[in-house]
């Protein structure tokens, strides 16, 4: 496979999976704004986004309409939904010959879709429907490349880019958050206040399973246990890293080469294996999640290279 | 003059029923009734954005993807007429090659007199590096595809041999694909031969065209500029069917005498490229200095036997407007035998007596730019208005070797559906013929383009055109 493809593949898949976490977040500021008015929700949504300086550059204020607008549809904003289906279909494009017609047409079709629907401004009323079709259209395409792909190095990339993202997206959302923890991983046990973990759960699409799983009591270190360390969890850190390493697995296996990112995958995989929410709140969960994110990101450049996505 | 009886009609003829070749089509649309028939046009459109069939127009950067419009009614061919058809097509094919091999070698056509010199030595498309460099099978042209029109029952003619990079083979690809989705049951009425085998056939055909110094792997690739040329979905849809990398000249480098692409595992070493990229951009040392699309150093790796390029470099003398007048000479020098298919009259505006003819007649005649391709730089003469004339008078007189002139064609015409019904529109016919060592061969098919607005002569997409499926049936 080109170098160029595998480099599409993997930023086509990095890019839906931010086109449907943003509509996430989008939900969940929407959602917190209307139970609790009067926050500051929105600056959060910004910061998680990584989207804060970029919107203060264009407006001078924080308002819910302009942030939702921005995040949901600003060209201007690289990360908008409207970018992010925009540059995975011109990267589906790219390596359009790697593509199962399935699944070129779910992106082409996802890209149609959101692109008339997000033509103008949404209304408030509309929006849930809006997110909705986002998070519809992202799973049309996962279920076309699981349902047609040929399980081969294409699809390794495809996957890689998918986890790549999402373990950053959820510890990006942990580490904007982790000061709602922190002040009361003292009193290990107590609940805490409703508003405060449901913004972080919900952002994860992880609400009700956490629920589930602890009978609706929700602690700092239960929270940030799921998140982290929960390998049931799809969107958890070690679930992703876990699914990096075997994806890097079956290339290593398919290629006959090891590199620098097996190495690295498998230190982190290992790392969140063996670690403990405790220990992890001892070290400091800002200092856990700067490693992690630090890790990540040089885990992405090291595929970039091993691989040969660039000349 | 009503129109019916000015131009070939291929439904109707010259008389009212159906021509044989429509009967059972005929029979089946007259069950149909018009308004499924147009939600169903509505249909494929979806289909083809779904598909994503679309081509960038130069020069327009919003709405940069368009599709070309999809005509559902198809465009029949009988069996004995499309035996003529390839005949004459391969009897050219084999001409343009040995006219291509001559002109790099001995030049023998030039010492009998029957092209001028200067023609080829002056001529820009002629490419002086390829002299005396032997394309591996001996093939220049891979795929050819010859634009034909027709004006009566048995009157066909060679509007313009496309040699170089011909376009369009995706959409008789798809336009059948959508075809047999809308109307399967067309088909079990209606016996037309496939064209689906087309991918496979290019792939063998190249496949057979191995360089002197091949890898052993048969690693072919297809060359593209990239996501922003107009004819991208064509070179990704031929990869694919190929089963081959569709490569940009980023991705390829000069490596132990070969042309290697970068992949996942290191650079792999290719035997044939086809490339969808001009010969001009092909390789910045050898040629056009700023070009980013090629490989620096491709042609001396083709030179030295590295490499089979398709089409090969320096193919365009060959299909060069100025030299399509020399064609009937051309066949008859190489093959010696007549043409069987007609050359469209044409005046060559650098020869006093031709231009003078041409001023004096411009509103019947269409003038084409020599170096011009796809319907850019045209004058149709009866269709022109007072200023557009003035204007090409004016071309004429200051540049006049850069024009020629031919009679403004009948072209024959084949219904399209409107919301009315079926109305004729005047058409052309692409078919693809691929040549290697092991022959000539020639898709039953082609591209059918199709001018939609009413009485325009002018097919090309970038001028509103559409397409048609072409059918080429089993018997007659």
């Amino acid at each position: 496979m080109l170098g160029k493809t595998a480099g599409g593949l993997f930023w086509m898949f990095r890019y839906l999976e931010r086109s449907e976490n943003m509509g996430r977040l989008i939900e969940t500021g929407f959602r917190i704004a209307l139970t609790h008015p009067g926050g500051d929700e929105w600056q959060s949504v910004l910061q998680t986004a990584a989207a804060a300086q970029a919107y203060s550059e264009t407006y001078d204020e924080v308002e819910q309409a302009q942030v939702i607008d921005f995040l949901l549809r600003d060209t201007d904003n690289p990360s908008s939904v409207l970018s992010c289906i925009a540059n995975a279909r011109q990267n589906a494009r790219l390596v359009r010959t790697a593509l199962t017609r399935e699944v070129w047409e779910a992106v082409n079709d996802s890209y149609m879709v959101l692109k008339a629907r997000l033509a103008r401004q949404i209304r408030e009323r509309d929006l849930p429907e809006v997110l909705g079709l986002v998070r519809q259209q992202a799973a049309l395409v996962r279920g076309a490349l699981h349902g047609s792909m040929l399980r081969n190095d294409g699809f390794d990339f495809a996957r890689l880019g998918t986890f790549l993202e999402r373990a950053d997206n959820t510890a990006r959302i942990l580490d904007v958050k982790y000061y709602v923890l922190l002040p009361s991983v003292t009193q290990v046990g107590t609940s805490l206040d409703n508003v405060q973990w449901e913004t972080i759960l919900r952002a994860v699409s992880g609400k009700r399973a956490y629920s589930w799983l602890n009978q609706g009591k929700a602690t700092p270190v239960g929270i940030a246990d799921f998140l982290i360390f929960d390998q049931r969890m799809p969107r958890s850190l070690k679930f992703a890293v876990g699914k990096i390493r075997s994806n890097l697995r079956q290339l290593e296996s398919e290629y006959g080469e090891t590199h620098a990112c097996h190495e690295t995958a498998e230190r982190m995989d290992r790392h969140l294996q063996t670690g403990r929410i405790e220990a992890v709140f001892d070290e400091g969960l800002h200092e856990f999640l700067s490693g992690f994110l630090f890790d990540i990101g040089n885990l992405g450049r090291q595929i970039e290279a091993d691989y040969r996505f660039h000349g | 003059m009503n129109d019916n009886k000015r131009f070939f009609d291929e439904l109707r003829g010259t008389g009212d029923s159906s021509r044989a070749p429509y009967a059972n089509y005929t029979e089946w649309f007259d069950g149909e009734d018009i308004r499924d028939l147009n939600r169903k046009s509505s249909e494929a459109e979806n289909f083809f954005r779904r598909t994503g069939i679309t081509f960038n127009v130069y020069g327009q950067a919003e709405a940069d993807e368009r599709l070309i419009p999809f005509d559902i009614v198809p465009r029949i061919i009988s069996a004995s007429e499309w035996t003529r058809l390839t005949r004459g097509i391969e009897q050219r094919v084999r001409a343009i090659n040995a006219f291509l091999y001559d002109v790099y070698h001995r030049q023998e056509i030039l010492r009998a007199g029957r092209v001028p010199v200067d023609l080829i030595a002056r001529n820009e498309a002629f490419l002086p590096q390829m002299i005396g460099v032997e394309p591996p099978g001996g093939i220049y042209t891979h795929i050819t595809g010859i634009d034909l029109v027709r004006t009566g029952e048995n009157d066909f003619f060679v509007l313009e041999d496309n040699a170089r990079t011909p376009s369009g083979v995706s959409y008789m690809l798809e336009n059948r694909e959508t075809m047999l989705q809308m109307f399967p049951e067309l088909f079990t009425k209606v016996k037309v031969r496939p064209v689906s085998d087309y991918p496979t056939n290019l792939a063998r055909s190249l496949g057979a065209c191995m360089p002197v110094n091949a890898s052993g792997e048969e690693a072919v690739a297809v060359l593209t500029p990239g996501i922003h040329n107009s004819a991208y979905f064509e070179h990704a849809f031929l990869a694919d069917n190929m089963g081959v990398e569709l490569v940009e000249g980023s991705d390829l480098r000069v490596q132990d005498g070969k042309i290697c692409m970068r992949t996942t595992r290191g650079y792999r070493p290719l035997d044939v490229i086809y490339r969808r990229v001009d010969d001009d951009f092909l390789d910045p040392l050898n040629f056009n200095p700023d070009s980013l699309l090629g490989v620096p150093g491709i042609f001396d790796i083709y030179r030295a036997g590295g490499i089979t390029i398709a089409n090969a470099p320096g193919t365009g003398i060959a299909d060069d407007k100025a030299i399509y007048s020399y064609m009937p000479d051309i066949v008859e020098f190489y093959t010696g035998e007549k043409a069987i298919l007609q050359n469209v009259p044409t005046w060559r505006c650098s020869e006093p007596d031709a231009l003078s003819y041409v001023l004096d007649n411009l509103e019947e005649l269409v003038v084409k730019e020599v170096h011009g391709s796809g319907g850019y730089g045209m004058l149709v003469g009866p269709a022109a208005s007072k200023k557009d004339l003035a204007l090409f008078r004016k071309k004429l007189e200051a540049k006049p070797g850069n024009y020629i002139a031919q009679p403004t064609l009948a072209l024959s015409t084949v219904p399209i559906l409107t919301k009315a019904g079926l109305a004729p529109r005047h058409v052309d016919l692409r078919p693809f013929a691929l040549f290697s060592p092991r022959g000539v061969e020639i898709t039953p098919g082609g591209l059918t383009r199709v001018a939609l607005k009413k009485g325009s002569l002018v097919v090309n997409s970038s001028q509103g055109g559409g397409t048609k499926d072409t059918w080429v049936l089993e018997g007659d």
